[in-house]
C-alpha cells in the first residue's frame, strides 16, 4: 500500500507537463468563457426572435403575421442547418471566415468563431423553449396592461424564464468545454490540444489521463455552480 | 360607460369556422358591478376580453365612454388598455418579481410616474387591498386569496375606470371568495370604479352584481336588473344555474298535491320584514300551506319567494286574497 503510494507520488514528480498542462486548462477556461459569452449573446435574440414569431405569437392582422412566419421559417432553417453540421466538418468548413474574422485560425483566438457557431443555434432553441414554457398567462396580463413587446421581453418574458435560462447556459457551458477540446484536432489550443499532441500523436498516455480528468473536474465545477446559482434565482 | 353593439366573434380553426359570440348588445353604465353568467363555452371569456381588446371582434362595434375602440391599435390601445383593469382566475402575477415589483409593473409600462411617485401609489394600492405586509414577498408563498389581492392591487395601479374580472374568484375557496367578494365591492364603492365580471356560479352574482346579463351559447339570452333576472327567470339556463345554486325556489309546482290553487309570491325590499302572510291569513281567515320557500338577501336587497297552496274550500276567498297581495306590492303568478 504504502509503496503503491509512494510510486504514485514518484510518478506525480517526475511529470514534466504540469506547466504546459497549466496553460492549457487556462487556454481551454479562455476559450469556452469567451465563447460562452458571444454564444448568449447572439443566442438569446436569436432564441427570443424565433419564440416571438412562433405558432401563437402571430399577429391576428394577416399582413404582420405574414412577416413573422417568414421570418421564423428562415432563422428556424439557418439554426437547423448549423445544428446539423457535425462540429468537426463545422471547424475545416469555418476556416477562411474565422482567418478573416479573427486573422488566424488556430490557437485559443481561432477556436472561438466556430465554437460561437455551434453552439449559438443550440442554446437559441433552447431559449425558445424556454420562453415557451413561460406561463401564457403572464404574457396575457403584460397585454392587458398595455406593455409593448419590448417590455414584455424585458420585464416579464425574461425573468421569468431566467433561472431555466441559467440552466441552459450551464448546458451550454458544459457543451462548450467538449467542443473546445475537439478543436483540439485542427490546433485549437488548450487541453484538447494538448491531448491530441501528446496523448494521441506521441503515445503519451500520463498527459491524457491528467488532461481528461481536469476536464472531468472543470465539468462537475461548472454543473454544480449552475445548479447552486439556479437553486437560489429560483421564486416558485 | 361601455357599449357593445351587435358584436359578433368568429374563431378560425383547424376544422373550420367557430362562431363564439353571436349579435351581443351589452350596456354598462358607470359605477355598477355588470356580472355576466353563462356555463363554460358559453363565450363569457371572449365577451370579457373583447373590453379591453385581447379579443378583437368580427363584427360589431365597442365603446368606451363614448369613444370607439373597436379599431385602435398600436399606443392608443396600449393607453387605452391602460385604463382598463384585469384580474384573472389563476391571478398571472409574475413569479420572478416581488409584490411590490408586480403590482409596479403597469406604472412602468405608462411611464407617467417618477420612480419616487411609482413607490408611493404602490404603497397606497396594496393598502387599497390591505397586503401592505406582504410587500416584499415573492408571489409563489402567498396563499390564493393573497394573490388575487396583489392582482387586484397591479389592475388599479394605473387608477384605471373599468376592472374586468376574469373568473376571479373560481380557483379560491368559499371562504376567501366572499372575502375578494367584499374587497370588490369596497373598492367599486369607494372609487366608483365600473366592475365587469365573468362568473359561472351564481352565489358570486347574487353577492356583487348589480345588473347581470346570462350567456348561452354565444348569445345573451336574458339580462336586467339582479333581483329581477333572479326571481324571474325566463330562460331555461338561467332558472338551471339558479336551482344548482339552490338559490330560487323551483318554479314548477310539483310539491304541491292538492287540487286547489297553487300560488308563487315574490317580494322584495322592506316587504320581506314585515310579518305580511300571518296578518293576511288572519284579516282574511284564510288558511293556506307553505309548499316551497326562499328567502335571503341578493346584494343589499332581502327578497323573498314562496309558493302556497290553497285548499278547496278557501276558493271562496281567492280573489281577496289577490287583492290583498296586490295592496302590498306583493308579485304573485297563479301556478295552478
Amino acid at each position: 500500500m504504502l509503496d503503491l503510494l509512494h510510486g504514485a507520488w514518484a510518478a506525480v514528480m517526475d511529470f514534466d507537463y504540469w506547466s504546459e498542462i497549466g496553460t492549457g486548462t487556462l487556454d481551454t477556461l479562455i476559450m469556452s468563457g469567451l465563447s460562452l459569452l458571444f454564444t448568449v449573446l447572439i443566442g438569446l435574440p436569436v432564441g427570443t426572435v424565433l419564440f416571438l414569431t412562433g405558432w401563437g405569437h402571430r399577429s391576428p392582422r394577416p399582413g404582420v403575421a405574414a412577416v413573422q412566419a417568414w421570418t421564423y421559417r428562415i432563422v428556424s432553417f439557418v439554426v437547423n442547418v448549423l445544428r446539423s453540421v457535425p462540429f468537426l466538418i463545422l471547424l475545416i468548413l469555418l476556416i477562411p471566415a474565422t482567418r478573416w474574422l479573427v486573422g488566424t485560425s488556430l490557437g485559443v483566438q481561432g477556436a472561438i468563431p466556430p465554437l460561437v457557431i455551434a453552439a449559438a443555434p443550440f442554446f437559441a432553441r433552447l431559449v425558445e423553449n424556454l420562453l415557451r414554457e413561460v406561463d401564457g398567462g403572464v404574457l396575457e396580463a403584460c397585454r392587458a396592461m398595455g406593455a409593448t413587446t419590448r417590455q414584455t421581453v424585458f420585464w416579464a418574458l425574461i425573468p421569468e424564464a431566467f433561472s431555466g435560462l441559467l440552466a441552459a447556459i450551464t448546458v451550454t457551458a458544459i457543451a462548450l468545454v467538449g467542443y473546445s477540446a475537439m478543436s483540439g484536432v485542427i490546433g485549437g489550443g488548450g487541453l484538447g490540444d494538448l491531448a491530441v499532441r501528446y496523448g494521441y500523436q506521441r503515445f503519451n498516455t500520463p498527459v491524457m489521463i491528467v488532461t481528461v480528468a481536469i476536464l472531468v473536474v472543470l465539468v462537475q465545477f461548472i454543473q454544480w455552480a449552475g445548479d447552486r446559482c439556479v437553486a437560489r434565482l429560483s421564486h416558485r | 360607460m361601455i357599449r357593445i353593439q351587435q358584436v359578433d366573434k368568429t374563431y378560425r380553426t383547424r376544422t373550420g369556422e367557430f362562431q363564439a359570440l353571436h349579435g351581443i348588445d351589452l350596456d354598462v353604465s358607470k359605477g355598477e358591478v355588470f356580472g355576466i353568467i353563462g356555463r363554460s363555452g358559453a363565450g363569457k371569456s371572449s365577451l370579457l376580453r373583447l373590453i379591453n381588446l385581447l379579443e378583437r371582434p368580427t363584427a360589431g362595434r365597442i365603446f368606451i365612454e363614448d369613444d370607439d375602440v373597436t379599431h385602435l391599435d398600436g399606443e392608443p390601445l396600449r393607453r387605452l388598455r391602460q385604463r382598463v383593469g384585469i384580474i384573472f382566475q389563476h391571478f398571472n402575477l409574475l413569479h420572478s418579481r416581488t409584490v411590490e415589483e408586480n403590482v409596479r409593473f403597469p406604472l412602468r409600462v405608462a411611464r407617467n410616474l417618477s420612480k419616487t411617485d411609482q413607490a408611493r401609489r404602490v404603497a397606497e394600492v396594496l393598502e387599497l387591498v390591505n397586503i401592505s405586509d406582504q410587500a416584499k414577498k415573492y408571489p409563489g408563498s402567498l396563499s390564493g386569496g393573497q394573490r388575487q389581492r396583489v392582482g387586484i392591487a397591479r389592475a388599479l395601479a394605473n387608477r384605471p375606470q373599468v376592472l374586468l374580472c376574469d373568473e376571479a374568484t373560481s380557483a379560491l375557496d368559499p371562504e376567501t371568495t366572499q372575502s375578494i367578494l367584499r374587497l370588490l365591492l369596497e373598492i367599486n364603492a369607494r372609487l366608483g370604479l365600473t366592475i365587469v365580471l365573468i362568473t359561472h356560479t351564481m352565489d358570486v352574482i347574487r353577492t356583487v352584481a348589480d345588473r347581470v346579463a346570462v350567456l348561452d351559447h354565444g348569445r345573451i339570452v336574458e339580462s336586467g336588473k339582479l333581483i329581477d333576472v333572479f326571481l324571474n327567470a325566463r330562460h331555461e339556463v338561467t332558472r338551471a344555474l339558479l336551482s344548482e345554486s339552490g338559490i330560487a325556489a323551483d318554479r314548477s309546482a310539483s310539491a304541491a298535491r292538492g287540487a286547489g290553487h297553487v300560488l308563487r309570491l315574490t317580494y322584495q325590499g322592506e316587504t320581506v320584514q314585515s310579518p305580511l302572510l300571518t296578518r293576511i291569513s288572519r284579516e282574511l281567515g284564510m288558511d293556506f300551506s307553505i309548499v316551497e320557500a326562499s328567502v335571503g338577501k341578493l346584494k343589499d336587497t332581502p327578497y323573498g319567494q314562496l309558493t302556497l297552496e290553497l285548499s278547496r274550500q278557501e276558493e271562496p276567498r281567492f280573489r281577496q286574497l289577490l287583492a290583498a297581495l296586490e295592496s302590498n306590492a306583493v308579485r304573485y303568478e297563479v301556478l295552478q
